[in-house]
């Protein structure tokens, strides 16, 4: 490898987007761990990393409406690139091969691939979801305009809800480390052109300006 | 271990057993309240004020002779007065003293999330320990009967502890010792299921044919129990619940669901470990690069001098301002 191909990157990620990713990063781990503490006694001890039991009462939904505030950027910026195409349907057709590293028989994938639109709408309904029962819930504030019923049920959304975001995050944590060079894309902004080549080859014909794919003899 | 009669046999947010050598063979204690005895003087409110060292805030009449309106973290019974008109046009004054029940099944402690700050004693009574209550509130949304109330001063749970400090050095609780016409009574559940069945018989030969005690079984029974002129129709005073119980979405939210969510979470984060020890990462090869640099020398970019490093190459070393699009 000579050094101007080692030089050759691409970026994926302004610095803005990735401040704005991290952000959101920042507030989910904090909403998770205070919210896990109250989830499941054999968690109640991630309390003590918020000071206690009270104020991880007290700083949790203040936590979670930091998350929700920093997530809307984010989703209005990358809206555009998530909408579901055909293409994507088909890519979803061969998770066995995604999940097998076999990328040969995958169509070519945009900015973003089907999992990460599919993660992304997941995001965004139970980021939904837990703001609107989690206001229901919110005992000093809120929870006095609701009568019992909506915040037994409102209870029980908060918690479906934030069950499937952890999840949902758990597998985006590990996408990240199973792609090689998508940490480093969200963490200094630039991919490889073999990266974006491999991995989202209709984005790096896109930004490439090159509008088909040659066939040449080797 | 503490006094025996304060042994706990049910701790909030504790998923193994508490101390369980000591047993209550003795029974468990009850509150019974007889309401075709109640005069509403509302002595028992005042007892509960002053021996809890309670001072509600001075509120302002309601409409109603309910005084205060509501219970609160500084009210811990409130006497509900209802006028109810019955079959024949006569006018009953139906009065009940309000406050918690104390459920065999306490809702309240299967929602709390806080260890200890619910618990409830062998011999009945269902106590808050407010030095560990987090104020989350979720008690309120666990009880059946609406009882738990969170002080505007310190953000605290609190409700009826059936003076458990009292009982526990074997005094009768502060109301019962107030009440003048002995519509309060105090002792082992036995006893006062017992003195119950006398006052339905009386109150049946008395052309009550409906009376009743009231211990809901959708509970497991109370620790505090009514004595009622009208046992079929209990909402009819102030809406006392007729068929309480845990509401199958607290079931839903406090129950099974729990360990299996927890258990799916870690079998989440597992199951990326051993896609990676099994399959391993997916990684870019010498090819794909070479690929994509024969794609980039191939299709040069529109509006752009042709020549070799097109533009959307940064290199990064030489590029003043990397963060910025090309």
């Amino acid at each position: 490898m000579s050094d101007t191909e080692r030089r050759a990157i691409l970026e994926r990620y302004s610095s803005g987007e990735r401040t704005n990713h991290w952000l959101i990063a920042l507030g989910f781990v904090l909403a998770a761990l205070s919210g896990l503490a109250l989830f499941h006694p054999a968690l109640f001890w991630l309390a003590t990393l918020f000071g206690g039991g009270p104020w991880t009462r007290i700083l949790h939904p203040f936590i979670g409406l930091f998350m929700m505030v920093v997530f809307l950027p984010l989703a209005a910026s990358v809206w555009g690139d998530n909408r579901m195409q055909a293409a994507d349907w088909q890519w979803l057709r061969h998770l066995q091969d995604v999940v097998n590293n076999r990328e040969e028989h995958l169509p070519e994938v945009g900015r973003y691939n089907a999992g990460q639109k599919l993660l992304f709408f997941v995001i965004g309904a139970c980021l939904a979801g837990l703001l609107l029962s989690g206001l229901v819930i919110w005992r000093a504030y809120f929870s006095l305009y609701f009568s019992i019923g909506v915040i037994r049920l409102a209870s029980v959304v908060h918690s479906v809800c934030a069950f499937v975001l952890i999840c949902a995050i758990l597998l985006h944590i590990y996408a990240a480390i199973w792609v090689k060079g998508s940490l480093h894309a969200m963490l200094r902004g630039t991919v490889t052109p073999g990266w974006a080549w491999k991995h989202h080859r209709a984005w790096f014909r896109q930004i490439s300006h090159a509008a088909h794919p040659r066939t040449r003899p080797d | 271990m503490a006094l025996q009669s304060l042994d706990i046999v049910r701790r909030s947010a504790t998923t193994t057993a508490p101390p369980g050598v000591r047993e209550a063979y003795t029974g468990t204690v009850a509150k019974l309240i007889d309401t075709t005895k109640c005069i509403g003087c509302k002595a028992c409110q005042v007892a509960c004020m002053e021996w809890n060292d309670l001072r509600d805030e001075i509120g302002s009449n309601v409409g109603v002779y309910d005084n205060p309106g509501d219970l609160s973290g500084e009210s811990w019974t409130v006497m509900r007065f209802t006028e109810y008109e019955n079959p024949k046009g006569d006018l009953e004054w139906l009065i009940r003293k309000d406050g918690c029940m104390h459920c065999a099944d306490p809702g309240c402690l299967k929602a709390c999330p806080a260890p200890g700050a619910i618990v409830q004693y062998s011999n009945g009574i269902v106590d808050f320990h407010e030095e560990n209550c987090i104020g989350c509130g979720y008690c309120i949304t666990g009880c059946p009967f609406d009882i738990p109330r969170i002080s505007k001063r310190d953000h605290k749970a609190y409700k009826c502890t059936l003076c458990s400090d009292r009982v526990a050095v074997g005094l009768e609780p502060a109301c019962i010792k107030a009440c003048p016409t002995g519509a309060l009574v105090f002792g082992t559940k036995e006893d006062m299921q017992q003195h119950a069945a006398e006052r339905v018989e009386d109150l049946k030969s008395r052309g009550f044919e409906r009376a009743g005690l009231y211990d809901p079984p959708g509970v497991g029974g109370t620790h505090v129990m009514y004595v009622l002129h009208h046992a079929d129709q209990p909402q009819l005073y102030a809406g006392l619940a007729a068929d309480p119980h845990i509401s199958s979405l607290v079931g839903l939210w406090k129950g099974a669901s729990k360990p299996i969510a927890l258990a799916a979470m870690a079998f989440t984060a597992l199951a990326g470990f051993f896609h990676f020890v099994r399959v391993g990462r997916n990684e870019i090869d010498e090819r794909d690069e070479a690929a994509a640099r024969q794609a980039l020398e191939a299709a040069p970019p529109h509006n752009a001098p042709p020549g070799p490093g097109a533009p959307p190459i940064l290199n990064s070393p030489h590029n003043p301002n990397p963060d910025k699009r090309p």
